[in-house]
């Protein structure tokens, strides 16, 4: 039996309409599919991974969990909390309260940071909005929270501009903890940091959810560090999830095509691994009109008549390791 | 030794800026024989693309070329003069950029900017040049050319304008192309399309690729000899299969040791601190305040490029004593 999860989404949807701005009147022309129906769920100090290429719909789904955008349809529920029912209808205390539990790390530490402000403000913004820290000890707890992501005492008076990325992103991270969550979003912390500064901030966190039980949603295009960082993965594509595993197992064994050419293409730094890339033909096709059934199917070489009719369901195969294909057993 | 098409010797190029002079280039050494693929590897700031601009003599301002030699085919290219440069640049070498959004002009056609630099540069009339850009747009595998010469960039998706952009370096079939993180803003299926597309391309015209990356699997998938560059100097060369199993310097070392890879999960040895300051580098080794086997000879003196191996070079006072792992 498994333990009662931190988080489960279940068939979460996000569309955005298209709207064609006229001269007198608006006219609604199409349907962005961002997040077509997902559903997943996160453990207790468990790290899931979402992998995708740019406009799968990675970010908007944890954007809608975290009802930063508001979901079409779909349900969140957050240890027992409905998620969205709290943020569309609680008072203010159980929505703050809620909020204190789920943080984000945004992708790029040059703009997620006010840089009119001061480290300490930066910090402490969320003791002033959630009031959990009386103000005397304000400065303690924020000399905490930078100690434990490696930043000193003295960075605390300083402004963001004075810090590398590397350090930024343990700011945003520092902020983060400020309200002791039990989940945070990362989404793409490290893409835009160097690879030699990368390699602290994974350790960094697979450090504080050892020391602190922290669950994470690591939202990454890199599925070197996803490899690295995660527990399980999901892999999307054009706002679905098509397959779903422990890390080992997906990477060990991918059942969808698409994971397939997608592992495949990333370059493997070893000069005696050459691997067979699998080289899809054409780009990602718009989310707008995405294909219809199997919507992989236009660009997969084990295209049959049945992929064009009928729209494959994410199944299980093996325990815990879930595809949407219909041809899933034959990869087995 | 066989004769180099590119040799870059002791380059230094500084940025004479307001607030200090940058010292973006501060001892490169390169050599691309003809026909192969060199890696340029290095972290943000560690000067390899100024090294490639260098070499083109297209630095922007306040940037100079202070010391050193650049030659190309045996002929000294700084003692060009500008419109002989204009003949080099194109015909001979060519250089992709890393974002293709940017260096696309997005007032003109793809048909125009291709066929511009092949009227200047092949004297060909507007109609045989059209063709020839339409045949080049084929070669880096766009469908449906005829139309696409017709669209404007913005019209393109990233990896359809990437696949321009190497078309027009390709357009005067030139003998070197450096290709500046020609991948880093792709997804990595497309990326695996455009990688492949490179190969292909280099195979079939015979010609020399500098690539720059920051990316250890695309070295090893791509290039047959590398160039590690920290902090604007010339870290290690050496052939690739030797940098991957036998690195003499302990920058190669560490950054070898903190990539993670897709295929296995592995511990991730962290390189402590930040990339230098440029305008005022650590003294001695630039990479001493972040080595594990820094001692106070690396702190007195910079280490000199020395030779130690077969075609295998680094710059490392310790290099004797100390006993790197690879891959």
């Amino acid at each position: 039996m498994m333990p009662q999860p931190l988080l489960e989404v279940r068939s979460l949807y996000k569309h955005f309409d298209v709207i064609e701005r006229g001269i007198v009147r608006r006219k609604k022309v199409g349907i962005v599919h961002a997040v077509d129906g997902i559903s997943f769920d996160i453990q207790h100090g468990e790290t899931v991974a979402l992998v995708g290429e740019s406009g799968c719909g990675k970010t908007t789904a944890a954007k809608a969990i975290l009802y930063l955008e508001d979901p079409t349809s779909g349900e969140v529920s957050f240890d027992g909390v409905n998620v969205f029912e709290t943020f569309k209808s609680g008072d203010k205390a159980t929505r703050l309260k809620l909020r204190r539990s789920m943080q984000m790390v945004f992708q790029n530490p040059y703009a997620s940071l006010d840089p009119r402000m001061t480290i300490y403000d930066i910090v402490s913004e969320a003791f002033l909005v959630h009031k959990h820290v009386p103000k005397e000890k304000w400065k303690d707890r924020v000399y905490e929270v930078l100690k434990m992501v490696n930043l000193e005492e003295y960075h605390a008076e300083r402004y963001p501009h004075e810090f590398s990325g590397g350090q930024r992103q343990r700011i945003s991270i520092a902020r983060a903890l400020a309200v002791e969550p039990a989940f945070i979003v990362c989404d793409e912390p490290v893409s835009s940091l160097d690879v030699s500064i990368r390699a602290q901030i994974l350790n960094l966190l697979s450090e504080l959810q050892k020391k602190h039980g922290i669950s994470y949603l690591y939202i990454s295009h890199d599925l070197s560090s996803v490899r690295q960082i995660s527990h399980r993965v999901a892999v999307m594509y054009l706002g679905q999830i098509v397959e779903h595993a422990n890390t080992d197992d997906l990477f060990g064994k991918r059942l969808h095509p698409y994971t397939q050419a997608l592992v495949s293409a990333v370059p493997i730094p070893d000069v005696e691994k050459k691997t067979m890339r699998i080289l899809l033909s054409g780009e990602v096709p718009s989310p707008i009109n995405p294909p219809q059934a199997c919507r992989f199917h236009p660009r997969c070489k084990y295209t049959k008549d049945i992929c064009k009719t009928v729209e494959p369901k994410l199944e299980e195969y093996e325990s815990g390791h879930f595809a949407a294909c219909h041809f899933a057993k034959d990869f087995l | 030794m066989q004769n180099s098409l590119l040799e870059i010797r002791d380059l230094k190029t500084y940025f004479f800026t307001e607030a200090g002079v940058v010292k973006a280039v501060d001892g490169a050494n390169v050599d691309v024989r003809p026909k192969e693929t060199v890696g340029l590897v290095g972290e943000s700031g560690s000067g390899k693309t100024v090294t490639a601009l260098s070499a083109l003599r297209i630095i922007p301002r306040p940037g100079r070329i202070v010391t050193g030699s650049i030659k190309f085919d045996g002929e000294d290219v700084l003692a060009k003069s500008e419109e002989e440069m204009r003949q080099l640049r194109g015909p001979k070498m060519a250089m992709v950029f890393q974002d293709p959004s940017s260096s696309l002009n997005p007032l003109y056609t793809v048909e125009r900017q291709l066929s511009d630099i092949l009227m200047l540069h092949r004297k060909l009339s507007k109609k045989e040049a059209s063709q020839r850009a339409e045949y080049l747009l084929e070669l880096v595998g766009i469908q449906d050319p005829r139309t696409r010469l017709k669209a404007y960039p913005h019209e393109l998706s990233g990896g359809m304008k990437q696949r321009i952009a190497i078309a027009r370096a390709l357009s005067c079939e030139p003998s070197l192309l450096f290709a500046d993180e020609p991948t880093t803003n792709l997804d990595v299926t497309v990326q695996a399309q455009v990688l492949e597309l490179m190969k292909k391309l280099q195979h079939d015209l015979g010609m020399s690729m500098v690539m720059i990356t920051h990316d250890m699997g695309i070295i090893a998938d791509m290039a047959e000899r590398v160039t590690i560059m920290y902090a604007g100097r010339a870290m290690e060369a050496a052939d690739t299969k030797t940098i991957f199993h036998e690195p003499k310097h302990p920058y190669t070392e560490a950054l070898l040791a903190a990539v993670p890879r897709v295929d296995q999960r592995k511990i991730l040895e962290v390189i402590p601190g930040n990339i230098p300051n440029l305008i005022e580098p650590p003294p001695g080794c630039v990479f001493n305040p972040r080595c594990k086997y820094a001692k106070q000879v690396c702190i007195d003196a910079a280490p000199p490029l020395e030779e130690v191996g077969k075609n295998h070079w680094a710059a490392c006072h310790r290099w004797k004593e100390i006993r790197l792992r690879g891959v």
